[in-house]
């Protein structure tokens, strides 16, 4: 699994840089803007990576499997399910960014239904709320944070529940 | 109390290779990241936002299907989602689909999928996507349901 995570991680990039050079090609303007898109957004993304690898190195020099398992494991209750909406709440930056630490949690115990619960739960962003608010009205917005919260919880169990079997990969 | 010296010749392998391990899986995850960086500004280059407004106004479920698949496709920032969705409010479209968008926009990772599936399985990818783009429409139907209940 490591080894093709690895490898296909470069034929997706190898991909993609061809999909650019395509579109260099046809439509040089187009992929002058993307590369500038491109420049900005990893711009934006470097610190939500450095904070991202700080966590990795925490997770992986302090959180035990048993600790993982005791916190977000199958026994860790209802502290469980809280944990994994709050972080998903509070954490920032692309989901993409999340999906390493996310992985190297689950390898040490963590549920499957909490990876997803914090993928869903990262909906509600705090920052954007009065945003949400002020386009939509604040019954809205508290209607639909609320809403977003116990589905993250229900897909969650539906998940765990689907991905019962051992995966084929 | 235990010798400085002691804590530290016990710490310090432990950190050194929790340090190597977190560099190994970052840098495993450096092509996923860059590729999808590289992807969402090329799909953003081809495919603007001021687009997608066209495709909307024809009947109120399939408005409901194409605001949950627009969100699920859509890349960028999600108050562009905000932004795209109060001008499609703006403009005539309802409330369920300009939901429906809003809350894909945010769950669903059609172009996210590669990465996610790399990183965390195929199978969890597909089931999960699927998941949260039938959840988007039933969010949409609720919170509306529900702001009409409370006025």
């Amino acid at each position: 699994m490591q080894g093709k995570r690895k490898l296909g991680g470069w034929l997706f990039l190898a991909g993609v840089i061809l999909a650019h050079g395509a579109t260099a090609l046809v439509e040089p303007d187009l992929a002058r803007q993307a590369l500038a898109s491109f420049v900005a957004m990893l711009g934006e993304v470097a610190p939500v990576l450095i904070l991202v690898f700080v966590l990795m190195f925490l997770v992986e020099r302090f959180l035990t499997p048993a600790r993982t398992r005791a916190w977000l494991g199958r026994g860790s209750g209802l502290r469980g399910w809280l944990l994994a909406v709050a972080a998903g709440v509070i954490s920032t930056g692309p989901v993409y960014t999340w999906y390493a630490l996310l992985a190297e949690l689950r390898d040490k115990g963590m549920r499957t239904a909490l990876v997803a619960v914090v993928l869903y739960a990262r909906a509600i962003k705090l920052p954007l709320l009065p945003l949400l608010a002020h386009y939509f009205g604040l019954r809205y917005m508290l209607v639909l944070s609320l809403l977003i919260a116990g589905f993250s919880i229900v897909n969650g169990l539906v998940m765990e529940r689907l991905l019962r079997q051992p995966e084929t990969e | 109390m235990k010798p400085a010296s002691e804590t530290r010749s016990r710490g310090e392998p432990a950190t050194q290779r929790a340090l190597v391990g977190s560099l190994r899986a970052f840098a495993q995850m450096l092509p996923i990241l860059l590729g999808m960086l590289l992807l969402t500004s090329l799909i953003l280059a081809w495919l603007p936002s001021s687009s997608l407004q066209a495709l909307f106004g024809r009947s109120g479920a399939l408005d409901v299907l194409l605001g949950a698949t627009v969100g699920s496709v859509a890349m960028g920032h999600p108050l562009a989602g905000y932004i795209l969705g109060g001008e499609l409010l703006a403009g005539g479209v309802s409330l369920i689909a300009v939901t429906a968008l809003i809350v894909s926009w945010v769950t669903v990772g059609v172009v996210q999928f590669p990465a996610e599936a790399l990183l965390l399985g195929r199978r969890f990818a597909l089931i999960r996507n699927l998941l949260c783009f039938f959840s988007a429409i039933a969010i949409a139907y609720l919170t509306v349901g529900v702001m009409r209940l409370l006025s």
